[in-house]
């Protein structure tokens, strides 16, 4: 187990690198730089900008210069705000967004596990057919327009809930989660439905009703370990996508976080903004990725012998 | 009646190929029959939209604004008058153009990449496959985003930039497809007679690899289109004057409260299109794949 861990951490490494060299030397790729404005600029401001902003060294001294301090976890300043760092703005918008994940993920936990579960009890009939049809529709409904369509419902027909900001008003975290969370709830839905169905017909699920356990605890103690098990290899790459997701959400809601920094920062070219979100969200996909490849296989004893480092 | 012989069952089996036992089970499943219709008709539509189109694309009536849907104008109009169902059309033929366009570069670069890697094995198939897991691993909106941002925002670049992130998959189901065809016979006989590599390639695995492949081609063109709405939706996708039904959904989440069918029509479109998709991606995989198949 534990060089399996170390092997897949190991792998991470390589990765993180490729990220961050690839998407350095693509920024510079870019046309124009920030300074580039219609107000002539008094040569030696232009040079004190350069040297802060380490304009004036070459390309690969830039690079190094940008890895040295990233080692120390320092991302640089902002092309377009001066006086604020990245880190100031990815630690103002970063935990609205891991917040906004969080609660998108509960949600589609909850709801899609409970529908799967459900589903899989009595296959091919009115208890699966209709959960597995709102799934269905829960992965065609894109959250670019379930967001606006719940506001109209239920901001502004029925005005039961508010229809944007965080932390401004009660409740004005259930509609952003439901969004971002929806399509999420389909896949583990139909994840959790599979994984069950192919567990409930093995032996040791027989051996556990035949010493006389009550159904409830069947499922509840021994089958759903196993029957989750998709739905935990899924939660790393849906962890990315709720990430990415939140752009559109947070942009429909406007809620100050990463994603709507992220989109801003794009429209404005701010350059270093850019870079060091990337990096920062590459990083923390990387890392979610290799902590649900250890649950996975912390769960499920075979697939960690498959895995094992070869 | 008598008995049938070995040769008429020999003359039955030859009956039906296994296209045509895949086309057999598809046209029983009958949502995946339906998802096909459409998809069809919207294809059609979106061909012959510059001639079909009741109004032109950018015809406006200033005087009109935004009106509910009537029998001049079926879905209504927007603020400016435009008729709205011409709208769809043309923003249409640009979303399946990237669903579609988008999936044929990947496909390109996932059947090639998974071919050779499959079929040569050893370090450069190791290699190869290194690669797509790094790749894997990149958040790929963001670096779609960052694509966008640098080389400004075309449309050429829009299909590529998806086109080659979306390859992956389908160069890991390629690579293990050729993996397991490489053991057989006929590959061996094609060897032995001297075939170039290329050519055993091109005319031996690919196509005998191609029912997954058609499969997964099917499901990947919902998610492009996906992507494309995505990206439109947050201004960094198709730019007007060109649209597209990401496009008009922004729009028209925009005046939702006054005018709530900008929304529901352009939004109803690209959800019947990724309905249409997944429903015939799933009807495929269970009348190709010959593992899941029942009979």
């Amino acid at each position: 187990m534990w060089r399996f861990i170390g092997f897949r951490m190991l792998q991470a490494i390589p990765v993180l690198l490729v990220v961050i060299t690839v998407t350095f030397f693509l920024i510079r790729l870019a046309p124009g730089g920030p300074f580039d404005s219609e107000k002539a600029v008094i040569p030696e401001v232009q040079a004190a900008l350069e040297a802060q902003y380490r304009l004036n060294l070459t390309l690969f001294q830039q690079y190094a210069s940008y890895l040295g301090d990233l080692s120390h976890g320092n991302l640089g300043p902002s092309f377009k705000y001066p006086g604020r760092s990245v880190n100031e703005l990815i630690a103002a918008g970063f935990p609205v967004t891991a917040e906004l994940a969080f609660y998108a993920l509960l949600v589609a936990l909850v709801i899609g596990g409970i529908a799967g579960v459900v589903a899989s009890l009595k296959p091919n009939s009115v208890q699966d057919y209709i959960p597995m049809s709102v799934a269905m529709i829960g992965i065609c409904m894109p959250s670019l327009l379930l967001g606006p369509i719940l506001i109209l419902i239920f901001g502004i027909y029925l005005d039961w809930l508010p229809v944007s900001g965080w932390n401004d008003s009660p409740g004005d975290k259930i509609l952003p989660a439901v969004t971002l969370g929806s399509a999420y709830a389909a896949y583990i839905a139909r994840l959790s439905r599979a994984g069950m169905l192919e567990v409930m017909s093995q032996d040791y699920i027989r051996t556990a009703r035949a010493k006389g356990l009550p159904e409830w605890q069947v499922i509840s103690r021994h089958a759903l370990r196993g029957g989750m098990i998709p739905v935990i290899a899924f939660l790393g790459p849906a962890f990315a996508g709720l990430l990415s997701g939140s752009f559109v959400v947070e942009t429909i809601f406007q809620i100050p976080g990463l994603g709507r920094f992220y989109v801003q920062a794009a429209f404005n070219r701010d350059y270093t903004m850019i870079l060091g979100s990337t990096i920062f969200l590459a990083t923390l996909i990387v890392f979610f990725n290799l902590l649900s490849d250890i649950v996975a296989a912390w769960m499920n004893p075979r697939l960690r012998d498959k895995l094992r480092a070869p | 009646m008598t008995a049938p012989t070995i040769s008429d069952l020999a003359q039955t089996e030859q009956g039906t190929s296994l296209w045509q036992d895949a086309w057999l089970r598809l046209r029983r499943n009958r949502l995946a029959l339906i998802g096909l219709i459409i998809l069809i008709l919207f294809i059609f539509i979106a061909a012959a939209t510059p001639w079909i189109a009741p109004y032109g694309y950018a015809q406006q009536n200033l005087e009109l604004g935004a009106s509910p849907p009537s029998a001049a104008h079926w879905l209504g109009t927007d603020i400016f008058g435009r008729d709205l169902l011409t709208q769809i059309m043309f923003g249409g033929r640009i979303s399946l153009a990237v669903g579609f366009i988008a999936t044929a570069v990947a496909l390109l670069i996932g059947i090639t990449w998974g071919a050779v890697a499959g079929y040569m094995g050893g370090r450069l198939d190791a290699a190869m496959m290194r690669l797509v897991d790094i790749i894997y691993a990149l958040p790929f909106m963001i670096f779609i985003i960052l694509l966008m941002v640098i080389f400004g925002r075309n449309m050429l670049l829009l299909f590529l930039a998806i086109g080659a992130v979306e390859w992956l998959t389908m160069a890991r189901i390629m690579r293990s497809q050729v993996q397991s065809l490489r053991q057989q016979e006929f590959v061996e006989a094609a060897v032995s007679l001297g075939l170039p590599t290329v050519t055993i390639i091109r005319r031996h695995l690919i196509p005998n690899a191609l029912g997954p492949i058609i499969v997964y081609t099917t499901l990947t063109v919902p998610s492009v289109m996906l992507l494309e709405a995505f990206l439109s939706f947050l201004g960094l996708g198709v730019q007007p004057p060109e649209t597209s039904w990401g496009l008009l959904i922004s729009y028209g989440a925009e005046s939702m409260e006054e005018y709530p069918w900008l929304l529901f029509f352009p939004g109803l479109a690209l959800t019947l299109t990724l309905f249409s998709l997944n429903f015939l991606g799933d009807g495929l995989r269970d009348a190709l794949d010959v593992r899941s198949a029942k009979d």
